[in-house]
């Protein structure tokens, strides 16, 4: 016993910093894993809050490029617009509230107050959160292209997981083939990410369109992601396809954050048709 | 003004300059300076450290919490924090009685930079060792430590004299 009480005395300054580094493990552990992390986000009341005091002020440094962002795609929507008017009227069919009836997605405007892309596990915090309806798992994007994917909700704030995190797998295929894969990001270089797994017969050429395929619950049919810039010929397993964002992620804006609202639905016919 | 108010206040003003500064500063596209870890260096040597370790461990974990890196940065700090006295032996062979008086400010510059240099280097290589969290890109994990290092250093030194200065 006194054996024992001499040990703790010799060695008291070691175990108090055994004791608090296995709490960092536990910290560091629980933040690779998806949705684990509470307390420790930047999602949190004290963080976010600051950071939002700080956007505030920074948020007038970017207002000139962020205006001229929205207004180009405004002319992108508004001739989407008047497209869509001349096919509607020259077909003579009956017109159907399409409004509420098919409606399956739904947007909602946010501003990112804080954006990290330089680490390997990056994340972007958003000034919404629970008190205006946003969720977990839901998708952001901006008018160029796809940006993440929310993961910690606070009531006025979000944690979102950005393209460029190790962790992130995303749905993707090539616009012209449709044939699809899954994107990932190496963890190198901030304008790059890998589409893996697309079928070795697929044709890839450089300069292709990569974009969002709707067999995720979370992003919709056809966002634009990128553009392919290399193809591995190397006789990989996983056949590795390089593809550069069309945003620029480490200058975004205003975003937008989509909720699928047949999400709740799919997924509970695709749960029973696993068991 | 106390010893205890003014350490709790640089804590505040370091975290703050951590968070909303030098981890924008990204120079050169990635290259960030980690200053805070002066707090470390300028607090005093004691006999008991289980307050400088808490400490240590609470600094390190503002910062995760604004970085979103989990517990990355308290890890490391606490780390560099534990190991401190055992690096003011080799350098200073300093022991138990000399610690009330001893001031870092006082040193002569050749011992002292090779104190910093060496705390620094550790605690950014484990920072980025954890931060990378493979072994895939370990050129890129030295190199950063090196950049970043260097940079942390170049911002020290001017920095802690400006905070030595006796109040």
């Amino acid at each position: 016993m006194q054996q024992l009480i001499y040990f703790f005395r010799k060695f008291k300054y070691f175990l108090f910093f055994l004791l608090l580094q296995c709490i960092a493990l536990i910290l560091i552990f629980n933040n690779l894993n998806f949705h684990k992390s509470k307390y420790v986000t930047s999602a949190n009341a004290v963080s976010s809050s600051l950071y939002h005091q700080a956007f505030n002020i920074s948020e007038y440094f970017s207002l000139k490029n962020v205006n001229n962002e929205l207004l180009l795609e405004n002319t992108y929507l508004r001739n989407r617009l008047r497209q869509k008017q001349k096919t509607t009227t020259l077909s003579d069919s009956t017109f159907v509230d399409t409004l509420k009836y098919f409606q399956k997605y739904t947007f909602s405007s946010a501003k990112i107050i804080n954006n990290n892309f330089t680490k390997a596990f990056n994340f972007l915090t958003l000034n919404k959160g629970r008190n205006d309806s946003l969720d977990k798992e839901m998708a952001v994007v901006n008018g160029k292209g796809i940006i993440g994917i929310t993961e910690t909700v606070s009531p006025n704030y979000t944690r979102v997981q950005s393209v460029l995190n190790k962790n992130s797998k995303l749905n993707a295929r090539l616009r012209n083939s449709r044939y699809f894969g899954s994107l990932k990001w190496d963890g190198r270089d901030y304008k790059i990410l890998q589409l893996t797994d697309i079928p070795r017969q697929a044709l890839v050429k450089i300069g292709d369109t990569v974009e969002t395929d709707g067999k995720s619950t979370i992003f919709p049919e056809g966002i634009l992601i990128g553009k392919v810039v290399g193809i591995n010929n190397d006789a990989a397993v996983d056949n590795v396809i390089d593809v550069k964002l069309f945003n620029d992620m480490s200058n975004i804006g205003p975003v937008y954050v989509i909720k699928n609202l047949h999400k709740y639905e799919i997924k509970q016919i695709e749960n029973i048709a696993n068991e | 003004m106390s010893k205890t108010i003014y350490f709790a206040l640089l804590f505040l003003f370091i975290v703050l300059l951590q968070v909303l500064v030098l981890n924008n500063v990204l120079f050169l596209g990635y290259v960030n300076p980690y200053l805070y870890i002066i707090f470390l260096f300028l607090f005093p040597l004691k006999k008991d450290r289980f307050r400088f370790l808490f400490i240590a461990f609470l600094l390190g974990l503002s910062i995760d919490v604004f970085s979103d890196s989990g517990g990355i940065h308290a890890f490391s700090t606490l780390t560099i924090a534990y190991f401190r006295l055992f690096f003011v032996k080799v350098f200073f062979s300093k022991y138990e009685v000399d610690y009330p008086f001893f001031d870092l400010s006082l040193e002569p510059f050749g011992k002292k930079f090779n104190y910093v240099a060496t705390l620094t280097l550790i605690h950014h290589f484990i920072l980025f060792s954890f931060a990378n969290f493979s072994f895939n890109n370990f050129s890129q994990v030295l190199l950063n430590t090196l950049y970043s290092s260097i940079f942390t250093l170049v911002l020290y030194f001017p920095v802690v004299y400006i905070f030595s200065k006796k109040q």
